[in-house]
């Protein structure tokens, strides 16, 4: 991965400060999806396949325009497909590119033991370093969107890197690149919610989608990825997105009260024996093994 | 062979025999390690520890069939050992005395039999603990195979492991402090397997009275 001019600002599983944190600032990116227009053509998901250099993955025919049923570790990036039955019995296809959100407090790092396996860079991208993972599966359990995938064979695992390589010399994200709809754009989060709140009120306006809104979920302090839906009271129409999505509450509870009371608990108790020898003692001095009490 | 309970020409008695040391030294073993490799995984503090033993892959890798061993071994001490730890009315008698236990006045302690209450309550404490680690262990062992509408088990899974874990190192830190340094004479029991009659007699008094015939009642 090209880190050269990118600069790190979280590090999963680290002990001490982040180095560089704060030596340069950057904007933070943002993907936007406007589902909308996109026509589920699937540029996108080759365009990722090719850039990655991933091999090719069998498809799932299951009756829809869905290429498989979940994103695999090899493949990041899937349109999900719903064919959705409105209250006056007319039907919509919705379609949503699924991929890593890019969370601006992510689970997956806030889960991850291993020192440096998963960073956030100043400019928001969330990405995995492969050769830190140690494969214990804790940030499926952290993210909210099911998107890290194990590979069993190398025990790592993988997702979306937002393109990092490309990004960082100046490059939009391949599945961007690849849109023919222009439904998908990138550049500063500041300026893809003025973009996306442009269309959603156009659509309001304009073509009758009066719940038109922009998804960018503040339970995980927003997203590196944002769409516009026709819907945004009904998220879960588009493919599960969860409508308040939060890392898991066990989350954070095991990286929060308790780990803080089981580190004093620990090291109180460790003292605490200290203490009770010091005060007490052992319960008999001399140990005499060879008195022999007889009967 | 000597077995338990039996008298030795020494004047010593057996407390635990060669079968019953060695699945409480595998289980002791095998916790180290995973109490080790689990505090690196728990902390960002500790993870030095893993790349002491090896690397994070490598103890990610082992941590789960260690588990197994450690899992097997509390099995087998469970069937070699539960029939003795039932709760007794002196036992009740025994917690409410623990203030005298702690300050070492043992002499203001109700008679404990071959177990006193203290080490029953570890026995079940480490026994429950070691099921709740399995079970939440298998799910961690495997995330991926946990498909996303049963997440909740992994929720549950990330949550119960190390309040478990935590649970068993209470025990393990009092179980060392007593067993090495607070009852001195207490470890033989687990290495050459047995104690001095004084040492039954006085931790153990309606133990010694079993094994001497309880015909004549032991001075204090």
């Amino acid at each position: 991965m090209s880190q050269a001019t990118l600069r790190v600002q979280k590090i999963s599983g680290h002990a001490g400060s982040i180095p560089g944190e704060d030596t340069q600032r950057q904007y933070t990116v943002a993907k936007l999806v406007d589902t909308t227009t996109c026509i589920g053509c699937k540029a996108c998901e080759v365009a990722c396949v090719e850039w990655n250099d991933m091999p090719f993955s069998p498809t799932t025919f299951d009756n829809t325009y869905q290429t498989m049923p979940e994103t695999r570790w090899n493949y990041w990036n899937l349109i999900l497909f719903n064919e959705h039955e409105k209250e006056d019995g007319s039907l919509m296809w919705l379609m949503r590119k699924n991929q890593c959100m890019h969370c601006a407090e992510p689970g997956c790092l806030a889960a991850c033991p291993a020192d440096g396996a998963i960073i956030q860079y100043t400019n928001g991208i969330v990405d995995f370093q492969q050769d830190k993972c140690i494969g214990c599966g804790y940030c499926i359990s952290g993210c909210p969107f099911n998107i890290p995938k194990f590979n069993k064979e190398t025990k790592r695992v993988y997702k979306c890197t937002l393109c990092t390589d490309r990004v960082s010399e100046g490059l939009e994200p391949a599945c961007i690149k690849a849109c023919p709809t222009g439904c998908l754009h990138f550049g500063s989060k500041e300026d893809m919610l003025v973009l996306a709140n442009q269309r959603a009120k156009q659509l309001k306006d304009n073509y009758n989608f009066p719940n038109a809104g922009v998804y960018d979920p503040q339970g995980v302090g927003g997203t590196g990825v944002i769409y516009v839906l026709h819907d945004a009271t009904q998220p879960e129409l588009y493919g599960g997105l969860p409508s308040n999505p939060q890392i898991p509450l066990m989350v954070k509870l095991w990286k929060g009260p308790l780990k803080w009371l089981g580190n004093l608990a620990m090291v109180g108790g460790l003292i605490g024996l200290a203490v009770h020898y010091l005060r007490f003692g052992p319960k008999e001095r001399v140990e005499t093994p060879h008195e022999g009490v007889q009967p | 062979m000597s077995h338990a309970d039996e008298i030795l020409p020494n004047g010593r008695v057996v407390r635990y025999d060669f079968g019953e040391r060695l699945t409480h030294w595998t289980a002791a073993l095998s916790y180290i390690y995973l109490l080790l490799t689990g505090l690196a995984f728990w902390s960002p503090w500790c993870f030095w520890i893993a790349a002491v033993l090896g690397g994070g892959q490598t103890s990610r890798t082992l941590h789960p069939w260690i588990g197994l061993i450690f899992s097997v071994s509390v099995i087998n001490m469970f069937s070699k050992w539960s029939h003795q730890m039932h709760n007794t009315e002196a036992d009740k008698q025994w917690w409410r005395s623990l203030k005298h236990y702690i300050q070492n006045e043992d002499e203001k302690m109700p008679p404990a039999g071959r177990y006193n209450a203290g080490q029953k309550a570890l026995f079940w404490s480490f026994f429950y603990g070691a099921i709740i680690l399995l079970l939440t262990g298998l799910v961690l062992w495997f995330p991926e195979e946990i498909p996303w509408s049963f997440r909740w088990l992994r929720y549950v899974a990330v949550f119960l492991h190390p309040v478990a874990a935590l649970a068993t190192i209470a025990n393990f830190l009092i179980h060392i402090y007593m067993s090495v340094f607070a009852e001195r004479g207490a470890i033989d029991s687990m290495v050459q397997g047995d104690v001095t009659l004084h040492f039954a007699k006085r931790y153990h008094p309606e133990w010694y009275k079993e094994i001497v015939g309880g015909s004549s009642a032991p001075r204090k």
